[in-house]
């Protein structure tokens, strides 16, 4: 995968098919082929660039080269030129005027091939992660011994800040931050929480931080507690992570013996210890006051905020709680400096980001690519296209709690700001991407379902917004719903962000306001044509 | 009379196990029920009154902890416990037809035990191993790439 160095698209909207694109595709393939180039070259069917006089494209990426009309008779000079020899066929090349709409983003882009950049999963796959030994010969506690002999707290905190770093939870907030609120907080007793509760649908990069790399989570975890004065700390992984736990509590024994937790940490004043802690099955814990109360052996229900667990979190005491992600990059940031971190990424969301690949694509998996890579290009590169070359329809980010992203938002860079300006959000990294055989009105039916579950139930806009709104998806879905209904989903959504105690409750309205947002077409031929457009639901005139 | 002493000591011997390993600590009030659960399969209403003596915790407080987190049982559960993942990404990839052959494979409805207390079908939230969807978990073992045609030889290899 990390050896692509040249991307080729190929657009498949119905008027390039309609000129033989599908033909294009082929003899391009078979071209490759030929000359012993598949493994270096991703080729790729992409759907709407837009109308255009010269269709069908062929887009070379990374010198951003578009070419078009291309003829299926042109696929073996293309390959031939371009792709072996390095040398742009000028004669082929689509004309300025060209250039205009959808296929603008193709410029803008030049001169990136989106590569795999491996910050947080440096070491997963790579080493033994029962062993501590195999962690410290890679670059492991080196942060930590820089950390305690050559810096203050104070220096800590500050390089965090330089580099940027936000955090990977989903909401983005300035990790450097939040640490120097913890530790601007006076107390003698305060805490250090892992999160790793990790339970958004689609999301399991975390899992695999921890099963593949557990000790990064103890130094991370050790550097963040002297950097705050902290002296004890909690990882909290969900019940069903059996494996990871065992990891995490082997690796914790195994930096006791080696002298890297308990009392005077490399011979320095710095004493910490670390518990891990079950969870036992709840979406809810995630959210940080509910764990710190699932820790405290309580129902796992969010607590009123303000005070924030940074001035009284775990049993009351100032409380540090951070995503394992996060966690994952600050070793790396201590050791190469803020500065360094901020080499990746975008100037506002700098650093790399862990995504998860889903659905109806060829590949699915776990990348770590930098901030600022658009929907298309994880598509085409690293997904390897959409499966049986159906298009592309909608893809959700983050879990239940992410957005819904139609496809005329594939172009937007994937960082915090830039997809909060375009209204949706980044949420935890999960990309299920769906082709066009997906109904939205289902799919937002299932999200809405997950919600109503795992709503814990403590404040009544989330409670009964839920179960309300599943009941109207399920009437659409029905056939027997009314455009009344559309309003009162409207409602629903808008009174859960507004009225809801907690971040659960806050997001469940998004799939409905995306959905009615981005697809009402399609929801109202379920209403007033009694038609699913994509043969789905079950239409079967029920109503609840 | 003889069944029921059986079933009253092997409820507190798990209790006790679970008490001697997380000690008698309100705080670990979640390890030790979860450890109970995972030795009898649920949490027997006996159970619960053991550890709130031990933990001199009051019954209430724990049968709220006890019926809030999804892995806790407070009913009996059959041998067998099918977890189906009912989250979008697996249900894209083709669950909804998997969870249609499995309910008719078992004759179960969600959340129902069969008659024979052989299986148990619930629906779980995502499970974290998306890239492999549709999953099913059938005790501690996970199915992935599960299609409708293979599930009644996932199935058979519960015989017992």
């Amino acid at each position: 995968m990390k050896s692509v160095r040249s991307m080729v698209l190929v657009s498949s909207d119905p008027i390039s098919m309609e000129r033989g694109a599908a033909q294009v595709y082929e003899n391009l393939k078979t071209e490759i082929e030929t000359l012993g180039l598949s493994d270096e070259i991703s080729l790729t069917m992409i759907g709407d660039v837009g109308r255009h006089d010269a269709l069908p494209f062929v887009i070379v990426y990374p010198e951003a080269t578009i070419y078009g009309p291309v003829k299926p008779e042109n696929a073996q000079h293309l390959v031939e030129e371009h792709l072996y020899k390095g040398r742009v066929v000028p004669e082929l090349q689509a004309s300025h005027k060209e250039l205009t709409g959808k296929i603008a983003w193709v410029n803008a882009r030049k001169g990136t091939l989106p590569a795999e950049q491996r910050i947080v999963l440096q070491r997963v796959g790579v080493i033994d992660p029962e062993n501590i030994e195999e962690y410290i010969i890679n670059d492991g506690y080196q942060a930590l011994g820089k950390v305690l002999s050559e810096m203050s707290p104070r220096d800590v905190i500050e390089e965090v800040k330089a580099s940027g770093l936000r955090g990977r939870g989903g909401a983005g907030f300035p990790t450097g931050l939040k640490w120097g609120f913890v530790a601007g907080t006076p107390a003698k007793k305060k805490y250090v929480i892992c999160n790793g509760d990790e339970s958004e649908p689609g999301t399991f990069k975390d899992r695999l931080i921890l099963e593949g790399d557990p000790h990064s989570i103890i130094e991370a975890m050790s550097i963040a507690a002297y950097a705050v004065g902290a002296n004890e700390g909690f990882i909290y992984i969900r019940g069903e992570y059996l494996l990871a736990q065992e990891r995490l509590k082997k690796a914790i024994k195994q930096a006791y013996d080696y002298g890297i937790l308990g009392e005077k940490i490399f011979g320095s004043e710095f004493n910490f210890d670390i518990h891990v802690h079950s969870g036992a099955g709840a979406y809810i814990c995630g959210e940080e006051t509910a764990l710190i109360e699932s820790i405290e052996g309580k129902r796992g229900e969010p607590r009123a905020r303000p005070p924030y667990p940074t001035t009284h979190g775990l049993w009351g005491k100032p409380t540090l709680v951070n995503n394992v992600e996060t966690l994952a990059n600050i070793p790396a940031i201590l050791r190469n400096g803020g500065k360094w971190y901020r080499s990746f990424g975008t100037p506002s969301s700098p650093g790399t980001k862990v995504y998860t690949i889903l659905g109806n694509v060829n590949v699915t998996g776990l990348i770590e690519v930098p901030m600022g890579i658009t929907l298309r290009e994880v598509i085409a590169i690293y997904a390897k296209g959409m499966k049986n070359d159906v298009s592309f329809k909608v893809a959700q980010t983050g879990g239940s709690s992410g957005s819904i992203i139609p496809a005329s938002l594939q172009d937007t860079p994937m960082d915090f700001d830039s997809f909060q300006n375009a209204g949706v959000s980044l949420g935890s990294g999960a990309l299920l991407i769906c082709d066009e055989n997906t109904c939205v009105l289902d799919l937002a039916k299932v999200l809405q379902n997950f919600f109503k579950k795992e709503s814990c139930g403590k404040c009544n806009p989330c409670r009964i917004g839920n179960e309300r709104a599943y009941q109207i998806l399920e009437n659409i879905s029905q056939g027997t719903g009314t455009m009344q209904d559309l309003d009162d989903l409207a409602m629903i959504s808008k009174n859960m962000y507004e009225l809801s105690n907690c971040g659960l409750g806050q997001t469940a309205g998004s799939p409905i306001r995306d959905i009615l947002n981005h697809y009402r077409a399609e929801v109202e031929a379920h209403i007033k044509l009694k038609v699913c457009p994509s043969g789905v639901c079950p239409m079967s005139g029920k109503r609840l | 009379m003889t069944n029921k002493n059986e079933k009253d000591r092997s409820i507190s011997e798990a209790v006790d196990s679970a008490i001697n390993h997380f000690g008698d600590n309100r705080e670990e009030l979640i390890p030790i029920l979860n450890h109970v659960n995972r030795i009898l399969g649920y949490l027997p209403s006996e159970a619960l009154e053991e550890i709130s003596k031990q933990l001199k915790s009051s019954r209430s407080q724990l049968f709220s902890v006890a019926s809030f987190y999804h892995m806790l049982s407070t009913k009996p559960r059959g041998k067998h416990v099918i977890q189906f993942c009912e989250s979008a990404p697996c249900h894209v990839v083709g669950g909804r037809e998997v969870w249609q052959t499995l309910k008719e494979a078992v004759n179960l409805e969600e959340d129902e035990t069969s008659p024979d207390g052989k299986w148990s079908l619930i629906t779980t939230s995502c499970l974290g191993l998306c890239g492999v969807g549709p999953v099913i978990v059938i005790d501690d073992d996970a199915y992935g790439n599960v299609t409708p045609e293979q599930i009644k030889d996932i199935l058979a290899k519960y015989s017992d």
